[in-house]
C-alpha cells in the first residue's frame, strides 16, 4: 500500500511516538520487528507531524531518531497531533462535508432519501460525480449519530435526520488550560481547532506528556467505570513483551504529576486483590460484564488509600503494612526543609522534634515506594527504620554505593 | 470514538479551504497556506491533489465550492463529556462563571474516577474569592498587555509592592500553583499567584508582546551515566521526558543522558538526581558533580 501521513490503528504508532519520545537511542535495526518499510513509514510520519521536534544522531549502530520536547516551551502537547491523523476514504471526508452543508442547522429535517437525492445535486457539478447509494448515507448517519452529531427523528413511519443542537465551545483560555492538565486533554485540543488560532496566555511546568498517547484507552476505562463494568484488558510486559489478557474492575485511574505515569486500579477476580496496571502496558480495552461487586469494591479500595503511597498495595515483604520513618536535620535557615516534609508528606505523618529536627513517619503497603523520595533528603537523614529490615539494608547499600560512585567511601579510590 | 477523522487535521484544514472558497474563489497559494497552518509537513501532497482531481468532490476547478455554508459541526458526545468533566473542575471559575449549557450530559470522568496521588497538598486557593478575583484580573493583564501594580508576601511575612509587565501564567501540577511570569523595569521575574494579596491595573497603555521564553534565558545542561538495574532507565527516562533530553546507549546496560533544564532550578534537579541513588552517576559539569558530592559528604556527617 502507498505511504499516507495518516493511520488507522492507533497502537502502532503510539509504541513508534514512546519509543521516539521516551527513550530516543534506538537505532532502525532494533525498531525491525515486523520490516525496515514499516520503521521507515512510522518514522516518516512522526517526522511529517512532528517535525520540529525531531532530532537525529549518529552512532557506530547507525542513526538514532529521537523527539526531544522542552514541554515548558510548548505550549500545547506536541503529541496531540498524533490523535489528528486518523485515516478516512474518499467518499467519507466528500459526504461529511455535503452532509453537514445540507443539514446546516437544527431545524432542517430531512429523511434519508430527500438526503441522497440532495448530495447528488451536490455532486452532479463534478465531471465524474461521485454516487453514494442510500445505504452507503444510512451508515454514515447511524455512525454520526452514535457521535452525538445527528439525531434520528421518526415521522410517521419516515426516519428523518437533524444535525445536533448548537453548543459553545466557550472560553479559549479554559480550554487552552484543561487541555494539557486534564485527562484525555486531546478532546480540548480537538475544542480548540474549532476556534482557530489565538494566543496562547498559559505555559506548563514539570508538564508530562506522555500520558496523552493513552488517551484512548482511558476514555475506554472511564465509560467501563460508569457502566459498573468489567473490562477485558490486554496487557503487554515491556521486559520482554509478551502479551496477557485478563479480567478486570477498573475501579479508579491514581496519576503521578511526578513522573507523569498514569495507573488503572483495578480489581482482578482470579487474584482476589486491588492491583495497578500502568496505562501506557495496557495495548486494549474490551467491555465486559456489568459487575455486581463494583459500589463495595470502590469503597474498600478509597478504604485502602491512606495506606498507598504511590500505587503499590501489597509489599515484597509480606508484612500487611510496612512501617517507615526517617528523621531529618536542618539549620535555623532551613525551616523550608519542614515545609517541604510537610507539603510532600501525602499520607504520611511529620513530627517536629526541636527546631532542627523533624521525623516523619508512614505506614504503607509497600515502603520501597517511599525510598526515591527519602533520598531527596540526603545529606540530612539521621535516622533511618524500615520494619522491613531488607529495605533498611538496601537504602543504606545505597548510600554507601552513591559514596563509592562519587570517591567519597574510604578506601575508595 | 477518540481517534477519528472527525477531528483530523485533514477535516479541520478542509474545512478551513472550504471556509475560504464559500467567500471567495481560492487560489493555489492561499489553499496552500491553509493546509500548511492545519495540517501536517507533507499534508499537502496529499489534499491539494485530492481536492483538483476531484477524489473529494467539494471543490470545483475553478477554485469556488458548490457548499453553501461555511462548514460547522455540531459537538460530538465525546467532546460534550469531556466539557461537563472539566466543569466540575474548582479550577475552572477561575475563567469566569458561564459555561457551556451542557444539559444532561454524562461526563467523561468525575473526581471519583482520577486521582493526582503526588501533587503537594499546599497548591493555590482556587475557591478562596479574591484568589480567583487577582487571578481573572491578571490573566486579564496578561490577555491585553497591561501592566500591574501588585503586593506581595515576601517569605519574611511583610508585603513588597512591585510594578511589573506580565508575560504569561505558568502552571505546575507537581507544585498545583499559577506563577506569573513578568518583568519589571529590568529582569524577568516569577511571582507565585498564592503569595498575591493586592493586585491592580496600573495605567492604561498596553505593553509590548512578550514571549514565551521570557524569563528562560538560563539554561544550563547536566550530563549523568544510569545503570540499568531496577528499571532504572525506564524510571529515569519517563522522569526527565518533560526536559528537553537526548539518551545514548554506552554498552548493553550503561546509558548516557544529557538533560537540558533552567539554571532557577537547580536545587531542584540535583535533589531529582539524588532521588535515584546509585543507579545515576552526574560526570558533567563538574560544578553539578560538586554539588552532588557536598550532600553525600553532609549526609556522611549525618552518622547514618
Amino acid at each position: 500500500m502507498a505511504y499516507s501521513e495518516l493511520v488507522k490503528n492507533f497502537n502502532r504508532i503510539r509504541d513508534y511516538m514512546r519509543e521516539f519520545y521516551v527513550y530516543g537511542f534506538k537505532s532502525r535495526d532494533e525498531f525491525d520487528r515486523k520490516s525496515a518499510r514499516s520503521y521507515d513509514d512510522e518514522r516518516r510520519r512522526v517526522e511529517s507531524w512532528l517535525g520540529d521536534y525531531m532530532r537525529f544522531r549518529q552512532t557506530p549502530d547507525g542513526k538514532n531518531v529521537f523527539l526531544s520536547i522542552d514541554s515548558r516551551l510548548s505550549q500545547h502537547n506536541p503529541l496531540y497531533k498524533a490523535w489528528k491523523a486518523k485515516s478516512f476514504t474518499d467518499g467519507d471526508i466528500t459526504l461529511h462535508f455535503i452532509l453537514f452543508d445540507i443539514l446546516s442547522s437544527p431545524e432542517v429535517c430531512l429523511s434519508l432519501g430527500e438526503l441522497t437525492e440532495r448530495i447528488d445535486a451536490y455532486l452532479a457539478e463534478f465531471d465524474v460525480p461521485r454516487v453514494f447509494d442510500a445505504s452507503t448515507v444510512r451508515k454514515k448517519l447511524r455512525e454520526y449519530a452514535a457521535e452525538g452529531l445527528i439525531v434520528p427523528e421518526k415521522r410517521g413511519k419516515t426516519v428523518c435526520y437533524r444535525r445536533a443542537g448548537t453548543t459553545e465551545v466557550g472560553n479559549t483560555d479554559c480550554l487552552d488550560f484543561f487541555s494539557e492538565v486534564a485527562p484525555c486533554g486531546v478532546v480540548g485540543s480537538y475544542l480548540l481547532d474549532k476556534v482557530g488560532a489565538h494566543e496562547t496566555h498559559f505555559a506548563f511546568k514539570h508538564h508530562y506528556i506522555t500520558g496523552a498517547l493513552d488517551s484512548e484507552i482511558l476514555c475506554a476505562l472511564f465509560a467501563a467505570m460508569h457502566e459498573k463494568r468489567s473490562v477485558i484488558l490486554e496487557t503487554v510486559h515491556r521486559g520482554g513483551g509478551r502479551v496477557f489478557e485478563g479480567v478486570f474492575v477498573p475501579l479508579c485511574v491514581r496519576i503521578s504529576v511526578q513522573s507523569g505515569r498514569q495507573y488503572l486500579m483495578a480489581y482482578s477476580p482470579r487474584f482476589r486483590r486491588i492491583t495497578p496496571v500502568r496505562t501506557d502496558n495496557i495495548l486494549s480495552v474490551q467491555a465486559g460484564e456489568v459487575y455486581a461487586r463494583f459500589d463495595t469494591l470502590r469503597e474498600r479500595l478509597n478504604a485502602m488509600c491512606p495506606h498507598i503511597w504511590g500505587v503499590s498495595t501489597d509489599s515484597r515483604s509480606g508484612q500487611r503494612l510496612e512501617h517507615v520513618e526517617f528523621t531529618v536535620r536542618y539549620a535555623d535557615d532551613e525551616q523550608h526543609i519542614l515545609g517541604r516534609l510537610e507539603r510532600e508528606k501525602r499520607c504520611g505523618t511529620v513530627e517536629r522534634l526541636d527546631g532542627n529536627t523533624a521525623r516523619f513517619s508512614a505506614d504503607v503497603f509497600d515502603a520501597s515506594e517511599i525510598v526515591p523520595w527519602i533520598r531527596t533528603f540526603i545529606c540530612r537523614i539521621t535516622e533511618i527504620h524500615f520494619s522491613n529490615p531488607a529495605l533498611e539494608a538496601q537504602f543504606k547499600n545505597d548510600i554507601e554505593a552513591m559514596l563509592r560512585l562519587y570517591g567519597l567511601w574510604e578506601g575508595s579510590e | 470514538m477518540i481517534f477519528s477523522e472527525l477531528y483530523s487535521a485533514y477535516y479541520t484544514a478542509v474545512a478551513n479551504i472550504l471556509k475560504a472558497a464559500v467567500g471567495h474563489t481560492l487560489q493555489k497559494g492561499e489553499l496552500r497556506e491553509i493546509v500548511a497552518r492545519h495540517a501536517f509537513g507533507e499534508s499537502i501532497l496529499t489534499i491539494e491533489p485530492a481536492l483538483t482531481e476531484e477524489r473529494w468532490q467539494l471543490l470545483r476547478k475553478d477554485g469556488t465550492t458548490p457548499l453553501q455554508n461555511v462548514p460547522t459541526m455540531p459537538l460530538t458526545t465525546l467532546e460534550k463529556q469531556w466539557l461537563k468533566a472539566i466543569s466540575a473542575d474548582p479550577r475552572v471559575r477561575l475563567f469566569g462563571d458561564a459555561f457551556p449549557d451542557l444539559g444532561d450530559t454524562e461526563p467523561l470522568f468525575t473526581a471519583e474516577d482520577v486521582v493526582i496521588f503526588d501533587s503537594y497538598a499546599d497548591g493555590d486557593p482556587y475557591e478562596d474569592e479574591a484568589y480567583i478575583r487577582r487571578f481573572r484580573l491578571i490573566l486579564d493583564a496578561v490577555a491585553n498587555r497591561r501592566p500591574l501594580r501588585i503586593g506581595m508576601l515576601n517569605r519574611k511575612g511583610s508585603v513588597r509592592n512591585l510594578r511589573l509587565t506580565p508575560a504569561y501564567l505558568e502552571y505546575s501540577e507537581k507544585d498545583d500553583k499559577f506563577r506569573l511570569i513578568a518583568s519589571d523595569t529590568r529582569f524577568a521575574t516569577t511571582v507565585n499567584l498564592g503569595r498575591i494579596v493586592s493586585c491592580e491595573l496600573d495605567g492604561e497603555l498596553p505593553l509590548p508582546k512578550h514571549p514565551v521564553e521570557c524569563g528562560r534565558e538560563k539554561q544550563s545542561s547536566v550530563v549523568f551515566e544510569l545503570v540499568d538495574e531496577r528499571n532504572a532507565l525506564e524510571r529515569v527516562l519517563l522522569h526527565f521526558a518533560h526536559f528537553e533530553k537526548q539518551a545514548e546507549r554506552i554498552d548493553e546496560t550503561h546509558y548516557r543522558v544529557t538533560v537540558a533544564y533552567d539554571s532557577d532550578d537547580e536545587t531542584e534537579l540535583v535533589i531529582r538526581v539524588l532521588s535515584f541513588g546509585p543507579m545515576l552517576k552526574v560526570t558533567d559539569p563538574p560544578r553539578f558533580v560538586g554539588l552532588i558530592k557536598e550532600r553525600l559528604i553532609e549526609q556522611k556527617s549525618c552518622g547514618l
